[in-house]
């Protein structure tokens, strides 16, 4: 594998690229008017939506007034199975977003960390990261049937690649230097990994824990659609079938809100957990 | 000279080859004599993968399924990177835009299959217009993120050369977010597949999605995982063709990140 192809398939860390970095700052001290702005442009797809059924330029059977899905929105949320599909949906990403971080972790260190792993693992890995894990439907199927472990199989399955190749890129950034230092002031093998490789990676981990994140939350709620098992997915496809039309769009949106969420929540985990980093101090 | 190329050569291919290869012969002879139902032995699965997968199936289901992912994705592309022109070029636009994509990109795509069916019922149609509407928000949000990080020495070098306009467009803002458009570009990939593969599981009357459940609900098991097998490939051979395009058309980038980061 070339130099360039690794670069090409990672993703680097936030904040650590110089070129845009330099364009972002201007735009921050003059952007007092962004919120605004983006309140005024939600408010504007509200109206759209209102509008455009009434107009009859699209049937309001396919699409329902905003008024219409608020109304579906609320009547859900006074629904215990509302609430029990959410907890299923949370269950199913929280436990294969875990699973997912333990192992891509465990992984990761272990291979980054012996060069001859490294080097006979990186073709198979490069095989195995793009088979898209909706491949895996069929067999979660035959063998679990629409138990919380096909979800599982699916979220693990996908978001487990993101996590190790982002720790992989993360332990080959080790500077040299640090790491020859750490070896003539004796510091053992733990001692490496913890002192030196650790903070090397860490933005890498967080970028990659990040993105498996969104992944787990697309996977879980695919698997729950398309397979059945308990979750928002599966009302949806309750919905759907028997013609609800304004629930569906009630339930897209809380998925929708629900990604927002976990991406806010992903940032402000990273952000936390690499306070002392320069990307995000330069910031801040 | 030529013996040590020789060794090295052979450690290379011994490298790359030799787990994958271990990983097969495991697979091969853990399931040689097997007898459970759900998991047939592997040659069983190789040879109904020549069946099944050759012939009359290839034309019916692989080709209409490769031609609606190539449909909407190339859709999706250019969609995605006018519009991306447009909203990162002007910072109101921006502003105003930004929210309301980051709420669509959020929007797991698999959900919105049952909406699009709605709308577009269960055709050809349907299929495409769910994987444009997958796709495109990585490409799009992706392009506003690298036009909106133009280097300013460029811009301001190319207005004071008086290049503006489409040629300002082309040959400065389309070259700077070309390496942002990729990785939107290879995001959306992956999510092209996916939905792909889904749209036709929901309702289809072909394809390689169909085929595969179908094979999975009628207990035709060897054929399922052939299908599984095929899936694998795919994936696999469209990131490789990915990789292979984005290493000649970003090769000047790759070149300059190069030459940066060894001084």
């Amino acid at each position: 594998m070339t130099p360039s192809a690794t670069t090409s398939v990672t993703t680097k860390p936030a904040g650590t690229d110089t070129g845009p970095g330099a364009a972002r700052n201007p735009r921050r001290l003059g952007g007092a008017a962004a919120p605004l702005r983006g309140l005024a442009g939600l408010a504007g797809l509200v109206v759209v939506l209102q509008v455009l059924p009434h107009s009859g330029l699209v049937s309001g059977d396919y699409l329902p007034p905003a008024s219409e899905m608020a109304r579906a929105l609320w009547h859900l949320l006074a629904e215990d199975a509302f609430w029990t599909a959410l907890g299923d949906t949370l269950t199913g990403w929280g436990l294969g977003l875990a699973i997912a971080v333990a192992a891509g972790l465990v992984a990761g260190i272990v291979i980054g960390s012996v060069p001859v792993l490294r080097a006979v693992t990186a073709s198979t890995i490069e095989f195995l990261r793009p088979i898209p894990s909706v491949a895996l439907i069929p067999v979660a199927v035959l063998l679990y049937g629409t138990d919380l472990r096909s979800v599982l199989l699916l979220v693990v399955y996908a978001s487990f690649w993101q996590v190790l190749v982002q720790v992989l890129a993360g332990t080959q950034d080790v500077d040299p230097v640090a790491e020859d230092t750490a070896r003539s002031y004796r510091l053992g093998g733990w001692g490496r990994v913890r002192y030196v490789m650790w903070p090397t990676a860490l933005p890498y981990v967080m970028t990659g824990v990040r993105l498996a994140a969104t992944v787990a939350l697309v996977l879980t709620i695919t698997a729950e659609l398309v397979i059945g098992a308990p979750g928002l997915g599966h009302e949806i496809a309750i919905a759907q079938t028997s013609g609800a039309v304004p629930q569906v769009y009630a339930l897209v949106l809380v998925t929708g809100l629900l990604g927002v969420a976990v991406n806010l929540m992903a940032r402000a985990v990273e952000r936390r957990a690499l306070h002392w980093h320069p990307s995000v101090r330069r910031e801040g | 000279m030529f013996r040590t190329t020789v060794l090295t050569v052979g450690k290379r291919v011994s490298l790359v080859l030799g787990l994958p290869a271990a990983l097969f012969a495991v697979w091969w002879f853990a399931t040689a004599g097997s007898t459970d139902f759900y998991v047939p032995p592997l040659s069983v699965i190789l040879q109904k993968f020549g069946e099944v997968w050759t012939g009359a199936r290839l034309e019916s289901d692989v080709l209409p399924s490769l031609l609606r992912l190539g449909a909407g994705y190339l859709l999706a592309v250019v969609t995605g990177v006018g519009l991306g022109l447009l909203v990162g070029l002007s910072r109101i636009v921006r502003d105003v835009l930004e929210p309301v994509l980051e709420l669509f990109r959020a929007v797991p795509p698999p959900v919105l299959v049952p909406v699009i069916m709605l709308f577009a019922g269960i055709g050809d149609t349907m299929k495409i217009i769910v994987i444009v509407s997958g796709c495109l928000w990585p490409i799009l949000l992706n392009t506003v993120e690298g036009v909106r990080a133009v280097d300013e020495v460029l811009s301001d070098t190319c207005r004071s050369y008086g290049i503006d306009g489409p040629a300002r467009l082309w040959h400065l803002v389309l070259r700077s977010a070309s390496p942002q458009i990729v990785t939107g570009m290879r995001q959306s990939l992956s999510i092209g597949i996916i939905l792909m593969v889904i749209s036709e599981m929901f309702a289809a009357s072909n394809g390689l999605g169909f085929t595969i459940v179908q094979f999975q609900r009628s207990f035709a098991i060897p054929e399922m995982w052939s299908g599984v097998l095929l899936l694998g490939l795919l994936g696999f051979v469209l990131s490789l063709l990915f990789r292979l395009a984005e290493n000649r058309a970003l090769a000047w980038y790759h070149g300059l990140r190069r030459a940066q980061r060894t001084p």
